[in-house]
């Protein structure tokens, strides 16, 4: 038998030079739980020091791996334990000191973001998860590495309505803090419902309490790939597409599992998981939208979104399943609308719609990511959709979240520019119906029937 | 253990392109174990080699480099990339 098959080189190289295949990200979860202190500031010193020695290969490591196998890693990042857990302790008010240290720890070992700063509020807060809170408006402003996340529901706990408001206002606080820059602060925070605790994209990473002291996890990519390989079978029923995207998802994965193996040795740092997700960036050609246009819609939005994105949204795990020892994180189709050029274009044609947008949520991972909304979005209405999609996710048993952005002073029809893998949002119109009364009415949705599994 | 790369070379076809590129890993004490070449499209040169990088003393970002800049001289793209990444695609 040959040495080398020409055609599979040929094919490898085609991907990776045309069709934007690459691992999305090398994240490294690490346990902050030993540097608890009584105060702040040793605290904040113990967490830099960790991150710094823990973390302090792993950029050069990615870049080593990077040249040698020849696939852009495009992010190296770091996932902490959630803050609020390991500050209680210092009985502070105030958090963003240590956001303030995650942000220099991060920019001394050279990551492009820091995800952890974050709370579990799901059945109900602490004092330090209140601290938390109260926080993250300050602590995104202040920061530039620094992504926030909080849990305000799961299946098993229901939702935190209370935390569901609070969300509304951070989001809000957020926005209005760096209103110079279009309100990008909201664009590093995300609410969950039913947050998993080793997913390594941004902004919701952190590192969960079940998690080994220090880990790597793997995020891949390649919508581009999927769509090309669409390309081939167009017309065929969809028996073929769903195969041709289970067949690409497997060698996608492949390269992820292969890059995280790799990573884990170098580093000696044991291997989480691959996360099966095909996220997009806002350059051509890398776009989760095109692939459901090319499974015959005109624009995403259009009537069959829904069902075409649940079934790449399948097809993708089938897939990758088989090409991974570990599969984890959120795993499936991402459809973050400033950093999908289809999404961006779809939102700017009027095609897709924030309701759509909650219907595709239903059937992929996560939820209604990066959209930009009028600035004169209350945080009542924000917390409502928040609440809508935090519902989707429990009865589902299903991750849900929302990153939005009330862009300061901008209205429905007005791009927000955010620069970067972040991209660029069209303003889309929320339902201006009111909700004030219903977002404010607090306390916990009780856990749904099926949450009572033993 | 040995390892291995894939050295791919694209672009016009020239006289000398294959003497060049053995010269330049020959240099750098790589042997190559198998090689294929082809013309596609009417003229477009496609050369794979299979090599052994285990003995080279030369780090991997320098002979990345100097096989780029000698593609560049020839107007040719050349890069080499661990095998791994190719295996690890087609197979279970």
């Amino acid at each position: 038998m040959a040495l080398i098959n020409q055609h599979e080189i040929l094919e490898t190289i085609r991907m990776i030079d045309r069709e934007n295949l690459d691992v999305r990200t090398i994240t490294m979860g690490i346990s902050l739980m030993d540097c608890a202190a009584a105060d702040m500031n040793a605290l904040c010193g113990r967490i830099y020091d960790k991150i710094c020695t823990r973390a302090k290969d792993l950029v050069k490591t990615g870049e080593e791996i990077e040249e040698e196998f020849g696939i852009p890693i495009v992010n190296k990042r770091i996932s902490v334990t959630p803050v609020a857990i390991v500050a209680g302790g210092t009985g502070a008010r105030d958090y963003t000191p240590i956001a303030r240290a995650l942000d220099r720890a991060a920019k001394e070992v050279g990551v492009n973001f820091i995800g952890g700063f974050s709370a579990l509020v799901h059945k109900g807060f602490t004092e330090s998860d209140r601290a938390l809170f109260d926080s993250v408006p300050a602590a995104l402003a202040e920061t530039d590495l620094v992504c926030s996340s909080v849990n305000v529901g799961s299946t098993k706990a229901g939702i935190n309505m209370d935390a569901v408001l609070q969300a509304g206002q951070i989001i809000k606080e957020a926005a209005e803090r760096t209103a110079g820059s279009d309100g990008i602060g909201a664009a590093k925070f995300v609410a969950f419902c039913n947050a998993v605790e080793d997913n390594p994209f941004m902004a919701g990473a952190f590192h969960g309490t079940g998690e080994p002291e220090v880990v790597v996890n793997v995020g891949v990519s390649g919508p581009g790939v999927v769509k090309s390989a669409l390309e081939e079978v167009r017309g065929e029923p969809f028996d073929v597409v769903a195969e041709t995207i289970k067949r690409t998802a497997f060698r996608i994965t492949r390269v992820g599992q292969l890059v995280a193996r790799e990573a884990s040795a170098r580093l000696g740092v044991p291997f989480g998981i691959v996360d099966l997700s095909l996220a997009p960036t806002p350059a051509v050609g890398d776009s989760v939208a095109y692939i459901l246009t090319e499974m015959g819609l005109d624009m995403a939005g259009a009537p069959g979104t829904t069902a075409a994105l649940a079934l790449l949204n399948d097809a993708v795990k089938k897939g990758g399943v088989m090409a991974s020892s570990h599969v984890g994180g959120l795993s499936g189709a991402f459809i973050p609308v400033s950093e999908d050029a289809g999404m961006i274009e779809a939102a700017t044609a009027g095609a897709l719609s924030l309701e759509k947008l909650e219907a595709m949520t239903c059937v992929c991972s996560v939820g209604l990511d990066m959209i930009a909304l009028p600035g004169d979005t209350s945080a009542e209405t924000l917390a409502a959709i928040l609440a809508d999609e935090a519902a989707i996710g429990m009865i589902n048993n299903k991750t849900t979240a929302v990153r939005l952005i009330p862009a300061p002073g901008k209205k429905v029809g007005d791009v927000v520019e955010f620069g970067g893998l972040l991209g660029r949002a069209p303003v889309i119109a929320v339902n201006s119906w009111g909700c004030a009364a219903f977002a404010r009415r607090g306390g916990r949705v009780p856990a749904p029937i099926h949450s009572l599994r033993n | 253990m040995m390892k291995r790369a894939i050295v791919t070379v694209v672009g016009d076809d020239k006289v000398g392109i294959i003497a060049a590129v053995s010269a330049k890993l020959s240099q750098f004490g790589i042997n190559i174990l198998d090689i294929t070449q082809t013309i596609m499209k009417g003229d477009v040169f496609v050369m794979l080699a299979l090599v052994d990088i285990t003995h080279t003393e030369k780090p991997f970002h320098d002979i990345k480099e100097e096989l780029s800049a000698l593609g560049e001289s020839m107007r040719l793209s050349i890069r080499i990339q661990r095998e791994e990444i190719f295996n690890s695609m087609y197979k279970v």
